[in-house]
């Protein structure tokens, strides 16, 4: 089968954004070794009290994901309080063994001093080419578009940057909508927030809220409020090439992974038709239902267009 | 004790009427917005039109109070020259600051209105001084107003690293997301604080009333459910009672608004540079009324810190015009920590 767009799309993967622990990250990682992702994105960006993994775990796993041929990126945390959540992030700038990928503006300021190539995460707004234009002047190298920019948007901001900035979007995944000082699910299970537990540990795939009428709407993942739904891309890979994107990314999920970055695999190389990656993975073990709806300006982001 | 600054009462002003009140009632500076995207009250038959900026402007001068105005959306893609010619009209109608929050309206005012004098907005979404920083050496910011997540301490540690001037809100709407990166009314609705100036747009609400239950939906999803007599609140998202693993409950935070008079003392000593009223979107009658309250606060504030206390008269009156008519301290005392 002939693929009918051009096939320079790559696959990254995105950071883990729930408490999964140190087994079951490792293992991941040895999954995602074997991948044919080009870029992954490690690193903890949720909450700073999860520490299952020492910066120097994260810098052996990047070590064995460069080996592999991946080029990886540490994300750092999105929501900056504290000075030893400030130190944390300026010291893995420092060390300077992974590039940065920024998620709060004190990280965007620290890796424009340090001078090496960062990339600009998704809690960094960029709605139009003279905000990207600030971004690659401080100098990044790489945009994932906030998850609400429409695909047509991402085309309008990117235009005028091709060949400097590589862009990416969220293409598979719940997504990651709000930040909050307070972690929802402690709240949930009436904790404190200080002596949580670690709770979140329980919900691999954050946890699920739904309407008063079981409509499946929010995930709850310790401070971060994420889509209930999956963001599912696969009937936009013409719009997406047009939009000039150069990679998408897949948000892990607790259960078939492997299978989630195959499907994704053969459709970037045309050996998948859209209609038949949605069927495998509406066949797979997926925390929620299908979203596709920020791919269209104005959309509501938990609609799903094929419906 | 240190001598401590007096901080600048921020009253809100959605019209000009309201703008008559909030400097009647003692505000040391209004903010407002222009009647489009650009600014995050975009809500119909709010705000002012070029020209009613420019009369606002003269009144404010003419009592020696000042008027900021807010461009604090981001510039979108399809017509970022909307947000760069609100920078000019306001540079135009020579107004005291700009409150921003995108990088590209920044670095515009920088290149274009070099004296004009740039606040972050509260969603710009710097919740640290390392953040802040940015904003001040890249596009000589000269006042951050810090999003409503951080704790009393957290709020003094900034002021005291921070490059800038803080500002802090004292009452109103309480967001409990980090404002300025949350998606939640796009996801339900499309349009979102960042893309279009609102959350949780009235458009996509509806209510349903069957048999004394009343249904409040955003986008078609379910927020709340009302029984017969039950204080109904307006389905702001994150306020919604959701099922989270069969619990019915406030998931995220309950319709309620911030209230800091208690904490004033506190503050002023921490050395906030600024007060900030949330309502545009409010009544003149509510900008009066809360405008007076923190007027008299402030002043009796100032006249002996140790000897401050909040007047029942005041709580009163802050308590009647609050969200689900409760009010909390917010993430700056955290219970739940």
């Amino acid at each position: 089968m002939k693929p009918d767009h051009d096939m320079s799309l790559s696959l990254t993967i995105g950071p883990v954004q729930y408490h999964w622990g140190r087994d079951a990250l490792l293992q991941f990682y040895a999954d995602v070794a074997d991948s044919t992702a080009r870029d992954v994105v490690i690193g903890e960006v949720v909450c700073s009290r999860r520490r299952d993994m020492k910066p120097a775990d994260w810098v052996a796993i990047a070590a064995e994901l460069t080996q592999a041929g991946k080029q990886v990126w540490l994300g750092t945390l999105a929501l900056i309080e504290t000075e030893a959540e400030l130190r944390a992030v300026r010291q893995a700038v420092e060390r300077g063994d992974v590039q940065i990928e920024a998620n709060d503006a004190a990280a965007v300021r620290l890796a424009w001093h340090a001078g090496r190539p960062w990339s600009i995460g998704t809690h960094v707004n960029v709605y139009s080419s003279e905000a990207l234009a600030e971004y690659r002047d401080m100098g990044a190298t790489r945009w994932l578009a906030p998850v609400e920019l429409d695909l047509a948007g991402v085309r309008t901001v990117a235009a005028a940057h091709r060949d400097a900035i590589a862009v990416e979007v969220m293409a598979f995944g719940r997504l990651p909508l709000a930040l909050s000082a307070r972690c929802f699910t402690a709240r949930h299970h009436n904790l404190q927030k200080d002596q949580c537990g670690f709770i979140c540990r329980d919900d691999p795939d954050g946890c699920t809220v739904k309407s008063q009428e079981g409509q499946v709407f929010l995930a709850l993942n310790g401070i971060q409020t994420q889509s209930g739904a999956v963001q599912c891309l696969v009937h936009h890979l013409p719009a997406l090439c047009a939009a000039g994107v150069n990679a998408l990314r897949l948000s892990p999920c607790s259960q078939d992974f492997r299978e989630v970055m195959a499907v994704y695999e053969a459709l970037v190389v045309g050996d998948l038709a859209a209609q038949e990656a949605e069927r495998v993975l509406r066949g797979l073990r997926l925390p929620g239902p299908l979203a596709d709806g920020f791919a269209t300006a104005r959309e509501p982001g938990m609609n799903w267009s094929m419906a | 004790m240190d001598a401590v600054m007096k901080p600048e009462l921020v009253c809100p002003a959605g019209s000009p009427r309201a703008l008559d009140v909030a400097l009647e009632a003692g505000a040391d500076a209004v903010y407002l917005g222009l009647r489009d995207a650009t600014n995050a009250r975009n809500f119909a038959g709010l705000n002012f039109s070029p020209a009613e900026l420019k009369v606002a402007v003269q009144q404010a001068h003419r009592l020696s109070r000042k008027v900021l105005m807010a461009i604090n959306t981001q510039a979108l893609a399809s017509d970022p020259a909307g947000w760069f010619r609100a920078v000019d009209a306001a540079a135009d109608a020579d107004v005291d600051a700009l409150i921003v929050a995108d990088v590209a309206v920044m670095a515009y005012a920088k290149r274009h209105h070099p004296d004009l004098r740039l606040h972050l907005s509260v969603q710009g979404s710097a919740t640290n001084h390392e953040a802040i920083a940015l904003y001040h050496e890249r596009y000589g910011i000269q006042r951050a107003v810090l999003p409503r997540v951080l704790t009393l301490s957290q709020v003094a540690h900034v002021i005291r690293q921070s490059p800038v001037e803080i500002e802090v809100f004292g009452f109103g709407s309480l967001c409990v997301m980090v404002e300025g990166r949350c998606a939640l009314s796009s996801y339900a609705t499309g349009c979102s604080p960042n893309n279009a100036g609102v959350c949780s747009p009235a458009e996509a609400v509806r209510w349903e009333e069957q048999g004394g239950r009343v249904d409040a939906r955003l986008g078609g999803v379910l927020i709340d459910r009302y029984g017969p007599g039950e204080h109904r609140a307006y389905p702001t998202l994150c306020k919604g009672r959701f099922d989270v693993a069969g619990q019915l409950d406030h998931a995220l935070e309950e319709p309620t608004s911030l209230n800091t008079l208690d904490v004033l003392p506190e503050l002023i000593q921490a050395g906030v540079s600024a007060i900030k009223i949330e309502g545009r979107q409010r009544s003149a009658a509510y900008i009066g009324q809360v405008t007076k309250v923190w007027r008299q606060a402030i002043d009796q504030a100032m006249a002996g810190l140790d000897r401050f206390q909040v007047a029942p008269v005041w709580r009163q009156t802050l308590e009647r015009v609050s969200e689900g008519r409760q009010t909390t301290l917010g993430a700056l005392s955290r219970p739940w920590q």
